[in-house]
């Protein structure tokens, strides 16, 4: 167990004891006491930081399941260490922030601050491990996470709804994401990802390349909220907004980047994964950049931006990967900028994004609503949010001196240089990337100006607020005002995040290009006249011009009516299926004991009885049996006619115990043939069923003699006498047929392997115990379901429908 | 289990059952303690202790068995749960595999030369959770009654 393991593994066991300081010191705000948590993993991951500057990589792993190939392998390269200081770094801002914005009287603090460690363990754990099943463990862990903390005032409708929508768009791509991970582990033979990337080659052939690249890429596009599976992201907003600030912009929502970064030395260079990748991103850029411009809900207006944001780091992530294509060579390491830009730009939106959703929060929290229609003049009286939001937006806006400026600037390089590709029919389509990117862009300075002047200029209408607007309190300025000194910071020393982060994880995603020339571009703050610079100024001079004309052109929006919209499909889907799933399982479900156990058992003789007579299993052998003795005579007779007289018995008493003679006659053979263990379990199990049986005659009707005609009963007789006789063949059969040797010898050794004598008994605790923990857990659940089909009645007045 | 008006004439119940209680659960406990080496274990000794505490419920009725042996008995089936898968936990410690028992021999005073293994804590773990699953079932049937 290796430090790294410890780290992803403590905010997890962190969730432990929350319950305990919250009932030890119940006046203490508990997002103090868990502050610690975060800053701790932060300067931790800080001391990495020198290690991996210097090309190192650290690698460590524990077996978990051997057999199957599953070991918690940690990995920490350039890229994990970027998105594990992310996590870790707005962690910390992000609960300190918590700490003013959720009341201690009002809200749930212990469920906040559990579900929030739990996410962030689990997206340490996605970004840290090196074993595909492990990843994928802890990529659905964010999912159930991130449906918590959205769920978390969970009286509200709009947060069920929410909550719900997240969760089966991004667990949908995360089952799309394992098949395609079971295809990986198929082709290459390990669940390792740095061993699969050094496999490149030799998988690259194979015909269920494309196929899992495919569904991989379906994992991170509803994870990353790209076009069409964007619509779970703006309803996720009904989170509150520490979590919007966290999970929605600055975290959860870049692990699909992260895969795509991961695996593009995989497929990387590939058509397919190329255009999927740049062309969904550079679409979802536009078409988010389109719709937040529409928004009145400051939120969601940041939302849609989150989702264009995204779009464009994938669609560099798509650009980049082309240098891939067919080795690496001096000529193709322009390409690769691409990637470099992505990255930057994703640490840029991180700060710049926190920081907005920590504003728009505060407005929320001092004025009491986020609809931009009531809101305005806001600036005398919140001056420092005013700055706040002026730097965290112009940054978004790609303004100097911002750091957005910057990434933006490069994105347009690299949409640029992208059109002089000469593969995948680049120089003909290629012009669509740069076009897109500016009319994108445009957008983008509109909406970012909206955010700003819509807000803080223009008329102060008091009556359409419900709280009297002041300055925040200190605390909630503190964690913004970092992220913005972050933002103005990283404009001018670009470089450094470049020596010591970037750098390394482009040595990490292109690991054939490291130490090329080149390959680490210098980052300029002005470069001359060039085209990236008037495109820039273009972007100003639209934006500016958009956002002054909005009523001339927001018609626009009627091109698309409410009807068709992606959002009314995703619902039209849901109910569809709900009711298709209903009307099927209520065809079969009819009621009826007697139906289902009919369906069992025909199932069972189908299948099995089936099999066996197609393959020809059934073998009658008495030559290996032991003489039938008298005690075992006298047991069948007794047994039988036991059975045949449950069948004319009057009482119900009567048939449980004759039942119970049945399973005392199977104990004693268990004694003839000296198997006390089964005896002794056999004895008990028995007399507990027994009581249970008398126990549940009070809730079944009358004994009465049931319908009688020959329709009900023949199927009855032949499914029952089919059973028995199945029953017998198959235990003749299996002494008939000796397929291999027995392994029981290996077994008798069991008082030098396990120290026991009782061989049943080391089998049960020793060789094989995890199915008898398993065991344990399923007799558990079926005690929890028994307890609560009684004791948890429907509420209000008894309606036990549950499909409500 | 039964109402307290229709409370029947069993004495001779009730005597019976004070005493046979104490052997089940004195048998109980030497079945799961000599599971090692001779027929046992934690199952049928946590099936036979459950079946001591069944017979307590039937004799004498669910208030009365409450007030004396004042357990949630799901929470003794949680608590056995926990144990066992946990119990398995503490072999990665050792760098071992997920539910690798182990033994040695110790001398200890008074007894001598004892074996003692990690198993008995994995069984008992399944004891409690078949004392408490097997209860909990049985008294919400009943007290649905």
């Amino acid at each position: 167990m290796s430090f790294l393991h410890l780290l992803i593994v403590f905010p997890i066991f962190a969730v432990a004891i929350i319950p305990i300081i919250a009932k030890a010191v119940p006046r203490l705000h508990l997002g103090w006491a868990i502050l610690a948590v975060p800053i701790f993993l932060f300067i931790s991951f800080i001391t990495f930081v020198p290690q991996i500057s210097a090309n190192e990589t650290i690698a460590a792993a524990i077996s978990w399941i051997p057999a199957l190939d599953l070991h918690f392998a940690v990995y920490l390269d350039g890229l994990s260490l970027i998105f594990a200081l992310l996590i870790t770094g707005v962690g910390s801002l992000v609960v300190f922030y918590s700490i003013y914005y959720l009341s201690k009287e009002r809200e749930s603090l212990p469920h906040f601050y559990s579900y929030l460690m739990l996410f962030m363990g689990a997206m340490l754990g996605v970004v840290l491990t090196d074993n595909l099943m492990v990843l994928y463990l802890f990529w659905e862990l964010t999912s159930v996470s991130s449906f918590l903390l959205i769920a978390f005032w969970y009286r509200r409708r709009k947060s069920q709804y929410g909550a719900q929508k997240s969760f089966l768009i991004t667990v949908g791509g995360g089952i799309a994401m394992l098949m395609g991970f079971i295809m990986l582990q198929v082709m290459s033979g390990t669940t390792s990802i740095q061993e699969i990337i050094s496999m490149r080659n030799s998988i690259q052939d194979h015909e269920l390349f494309i196929p899992a690249l495919v569904l991989i890429l379906l994992g991170a596009f509803t994870k990353s909220a790209q076009f069409p599976f964007h619509i779970w992201l703006p309803d996720a907003m009904e989170a509150p907004t520490p979590v919007s600030a966290y999970l929605h912009s600055a975290t959860m929502v870049k692990a699909g980047l992260f895969l795509v970064a991961r695996f593009t030395p995989v497929f990387g260079g590939e058509a397919t994964w190329f255009w999927l990748v740049s062309g969904v991103g550079i679409f979802t850029m536009f078409w988010g950049a389109l719709f937040a411009m529409k928004q009145k809900d400051l939120k969601a207006l940041l939302a849609y931006s989150t989702i264009s944001q995204l779009g464009l780091i994938m669609s560099l992530f798509g650009l980049g990967s082309a240098a891939l294509n067919g080795g690496a060579d001096t000529d193709s390491v322009v390409y690769t900028t691409a990637i470099f830009v992505g990255l930057f730009h994703l640490v840029n939106h991180s700060t710049f994004k926190g920081a907005l959703f920590m504003i728009v929060g505060i407005i929320d929290h001092g004025v009491g609503t986020r609809d931009i229609r009531k809101l305005g003049g806001l600036i005398t009286l919140m001056p420092i949010t005013f700055t706040l939001a002026v730097i965290s937006s112009f940054s978004m806006a790609g303004m100097p001196p911002f750091n957005g400026f910057l990434s933006k600037e490069m994105f347009f390089t690299a949409t640029l240089t992208a059109t002089e590709l000469s593969i995948f029919n680049m120089d003909t389509l290629g012009v669509v990337f740069p076009g897109l990117a500016l009319i994108g862009s445009i957008f983008t300075f509109t909406y970012s100006t909206i955010l700003v002047f819509r807000t803080f200029t223009g008329n102060y209408q008091r009556e359409k607020l419900e709280k009297e607007p002041h300055e925040a309190s200190i605390g909630l300025l503190i964690s913004p005002i970092i992220l913005c000194s972050l933002v103005v910071l990283l404009f001018f020393f670009p470089n450094q995040l470049s020596r010591f982060l970037l750098a390394p994880a482009m040595n990490g995603i292109l690991p054939s290009y490291a130490g090329a020339e080149d390959f680490i571009p210098h980052i300029y703050a002005w470069h001359g006249f060039n085209t990236e610079l008037f495109m820039t100024l273009g972007v100003v001079a639209g934006g500016f011009l958009l956002f002054k004309k909005y009523n001339l052109w927001k018609e626009v929006y009627d091109l698309f009516p409410s009807r068709i919209s992606l959002d009314n499909g995703y619902r039209q889907i849901l109910s569809i299926s709900e009711s298709t799933s209903n009307r099927f399982t209520n065809f079969y479900m009819t009621g009826f004991l007697r139906h289902y156990l009919f369906y069992i058992y025909a199932f069972l003789i189908t299948v099995v009885g089936g099999t066996l007579f197609i393959t020809g299993s059934f073998v009658l052998n008495t030559a290996n049996d032991a003489p039938i003795g008298i005690y075992e005579a006298l047991l069948v007779i007794i047994m039988g006619s036991a059975a045949v007289s449950i069948l004319f018995t009057k009482s119900r008493m009567t048939a449980t115990l004759l039942n119970g003679v049945l399973g005392y006659c199977i104990a004693i053979f268990f004694v003839l043939f000296r198997a006390p263990d089964l005896a002794l379990t056999q004895l008990v199990v028995e007399t507990v069923t027994t009581v249970l049986f008398l126990l549940c005659f009070y809730h079944l009707p009358e004994w009465s003699k049931e319908d009688r005609n020959l329709k009900v009963r023949i199927p009855k007789i032949i499914i029952s006498a089919s059973t028995g006789a199945l029953t017998v063949l198959i235990a003749l059969s299996v002494q008939g047929n000796r397929l291999f040797e027995s392994i029981s010898s290996y077994f008798e050794e069991s008082y030098e392997l396990a120290g026991g004598r009782n061989i049943v008994n080391t089998i049960l605790g020793d060789f094989r115990a995890l199915d008898t923990m398993l065991e344990v857990v399923v007799l558990f659940i079926a005690g929890i379901g028994v307890y609560t089909l009684i004791k948890v009645k429907a509420q209000d007045g008894g309606d036990s429908d549950e499909r409500k | 289990m039964r109402e307290n008006d229709t409370r029947e004439n069993d004495v001779i119940l009730q005597t019976v059952s004070k005493i046979a209680v104490f052997i089940i659960l004195t048998f109980g406990m030497y079945l799961f303690l000599s599971g090692h080496h001779n027929p046992g274990g934690g199952f049928i000794g946590g099936l036979t202790l459950a079946s001591a505490v069944i017979l307590l419920y039937i004799t004498f009725d669910l208030e009365t068995v409450n007030k004396g042996i004042p357990i949630d008995f799901k929470m003794v089936a949680a608590a056995g749960v926990l144990l066992s898968t946990l119990s398995g936990l503490g072999a990665l410690l050792f760098g071992a595999n997920f539910l690798s028992q182990s033994f040695a021999y110790f001398d200890l005073p008074l007894l001598g030369e004892t074996e003692l293994t990690t198993v008995v804590l994995f069984e008992s773990g399944v004891a409690l959770g078949v004392v408490g699953v097997v209860v909990t079932i049985l008294i919400n049937i009943s007290e649905d009654v």
